[in-house]
């Protein structure tokens, strides 16, 4: 006979009350396999302190390393997706917009802010991947488009960070058309000679390449981001072969041309403000 | 001998059958003429069934028709004279975009479209109408030069996409695709855009920013082709006519969306089923939009199509309350 018997089988604390070592205290490189501190990691702007891998983060933490302080002010907040065309796949459309919402938080995938990064007023539009892929909906054109607006109503550079798969299959003709209307705005702020930074981070590929993410005056990238139109896996179905390592890496883009330098992203900051104080007016 | 797609076999048949009628009489020398007129008659009904419901499939399948015509098709049933030209300055010339200045009726157009090929060797010489970044860019030198003498601009569109292959990749196809529309919303001089046969995403909308959208009754315009939408929704290619039903891709959907701005008619069962007329209507078309546009001054008009562009999209927005 033991000292203590359970009355009953089985567990049956419930999960909220369940003591666990706190989530996220560490971090493991998916690469690299590092096992690191996530302060540690958090400090390093979420790049590996040994093989530099840039993790895949959203518009918090890209707001938090950009501005002063983490002092912004964000606009446009209360836009969410419609349905014009009750688009129904294997789900229905507004069930996925709210599912991803619950799950990110996010209303959409892209948010916009302004704020003051290094001393100079600069406007921010950041894309989410978690939201559905990043995908460009309406709500991501009208959000881009109106961050846009704010630089040439301010006068304020823009700085465009672009993490997504492309155009939102569930708005159909209406997300294409969000190509057109970011590229239309950009027309009018190249007008106006307001900067235009255009970042690609991994992965930056289809409808927003071929749109506002090769507009900026600077087209830059982090390291190792996959940049391209077509998507790897339409590529190598077309030609029939395997890709060579590095296709469509931000160096392979970088070396045919297309940007105009890689940034480590522990030298963002640094970099946008030598750059936007070196063609101030 | 034309072809025939699948849902259209029963009116094949009936073809077949009043062919075979006539023959038979004028060999025996008997008079079948209201057998005929019969006949006929039941053919003019099912043809007015079968094309006044089509289903958006359907729809997909007569833009892609074998017979249809293409670009140079258009361009040379329409202009008085036409001057191809050809190169992108840079790399090469891309077969699958075609240009070219053309005169119809003493007015100076410049034609730039996608061009597909009829049989084997000339699809593989056109890229089946998949332009690569020096296409982008060889439309875009034809725009600005179209600018530089103050001709407007009429592109064709019809293309299952921009190519994506390696070099293309390499030589920037999101890059030059990008500066398209962004240029094209610059241009001050009038710009028609008519989608022909397919429209397939940023391939298409690479020379699809115009004072005037207009789509051709039997066409698909969307962010995919149907094909390439079902298998990643659907991960497998049999819901093609799901996805084009999902899509809502057809020239009726595409303007009560509001996102062209007009429907060219076909003639009943297709554009080739009678090119010439077909061209006509086009032509008379093209003539009198570039007489409306330019009722407007070159600063109007670029700037009236970068806001209809802006306008495009759904999305609701919350109102914040104020306290009062």
């Amino acid at each position: 006979m033991s000292w203590f018997t359970r009355k009953e089988k089985g567990i049956h604390t419930p999960t909220e009350l369940k003591k666990e070592t706190p989530d996220g205290l560490w971090y493991q490189c998916p690469q690299c396999k590092k096992i690191m501190h996530s302060r540690e990691h958090k400090k390093n702007s979420f790049t590996c302190v040994n093989c530099n891998y840039h993790e895949r983060i959203g518009s918090a933490e890209y707001f938090e390393i950009l501005f002063d302080n983490n002092t912004f002010t964000e606009f446009d907040t209360n836009l969410s997706s419609g349905d014009p065309l009750e688009f129904v796949d294997t789900k229905a459309y507004p069930d996925r917009i709210v599912a991803s919402q619950k799950k990110t938080g996010l209303k959409d995938a892209v948010r916009n802010a302004y704020g003051k990064c290094e001393g100079i007023d600069i406007v921010v539009s950041c894309m989410d991947f978690t939201f559905i892929g990043g995908s460009m909906g309406s709500v991501v054109g009208e959000k881009i488009a109106r961050a846009i607006d704010k630089s040439l109503e301010t006068g304020f550079p823009l700085l465009v960070i672009s993490r997504s798969g492309g155009a939102r299959m569930m708005e159909a003709g209406y997300s294409l058309m969000q190509m057109a209307k970011t590229s239309a705005r950009l027309a009018l702020l190249s007008e106006k000679k307001v900067p235009y930074i255009s970042l690609m981070t991994d992965p930056t590929t289809g409808g927003v390449t071929a749109s506002f993410a090769m507009l900026g005056d600077f087209n830059i990238a982090e390291p190792a981001s996959l940049i391209g139109f077509a998507g790897p896996r339409v590529i190598r179905e077309t030609i029939g072969k395997d890709l060579p390592e590095g296709f469509q890496s931000a160096e392979f883009v970088l070396e045919h041309g297309f940007l105009d330098f890689i940034v480590d992203r522990k030298e963002l900051k640094n970099q946008l403000k030598d750059l936007l104080s070196m063609i101030s007016q | 001998m034309s072809t025939y797609l699948d849902f259209e076999k029963p009116i094949a048949e009936l073809e077949t059958k009043l062919a075979d009628m006539k023959q038979l009489a004028e060999e025996n020398n008997v008079n079948v003429d209201v057998a005929v007129k019969t006949l006929e008659d039941k053919i003019k009904k099912l043809k007015k069934d079968t094309y006044g419901n089509l289903t958006r499939w359907q729809r997909v399948q007569l833009s892609r028709h074998a017979d249809r015509p293409y670009t140079l098709d258009y361009i040379f049933a329409i202009s008085d004279k036409f001057i191809e030209l050809f190169g992108d300055r840079m790399v090469k010339d891309d077969k699958a975009m075609v240009g070219g200045f053309g005169e119809i009726e003493g007015e100076t157009v410049m034609f730039i479209g996608q061009q597909k090929g009829r049989n084997t060797k000339q699809r593989q010489m056109r890229n089946f109408g998949m332009a690569n970044p020096e296409g982008y860019r060889k439309a875009l030198r034809l725009m600005k030069m179209a600018e530089k003498f103050n001709k407007p601009i009429v592109t064709f569109i019809d293309t299952p996409g921009a190519f994506p292959g390696m070099e293309a990749e390499e030589r920037g196809q999101g890059e030059a695709i990008a500066r398209n529309l962004k240029e094209m919303f610059m241009l001050k001089v009038p710009v028609i855009c008519i989608i022909i046969g397919e429209g397939a995403s940023g391939g298409a909308l690479g020379i699809g920013i115009g004072d005037k959208v207009l789509m051709l009754e039997n066409t698909w315009y969307s962010v995919i082709s149907p094909e390439s939408c079902s298998s990643i929704l659907w991960r497998s290619w049999d819901y093609k006519e799901q996805a084009a039903e999902a899509l809502k891709l057809t020239a009726n959907d595409m303007l009560s969306a509001g996102l062209i701005d007009g429907i060219i008619k076909e003639p009943l069962g297709g554009a080739h089923t009678d090119p010439e007329l077909m061209s006509k209507t086009i032509k008379k078309t093209i003539l009198d939009t570039i007489k409306d546009l330019r009722l407007m001054n070159n600063d109007e008009r670029y700037l009236s199509r970068i806001d209809k562009f802006s306008k495009m999209g759904v999305y609701k927005e919350l109102q914040v309350k104020v306290k009062a």
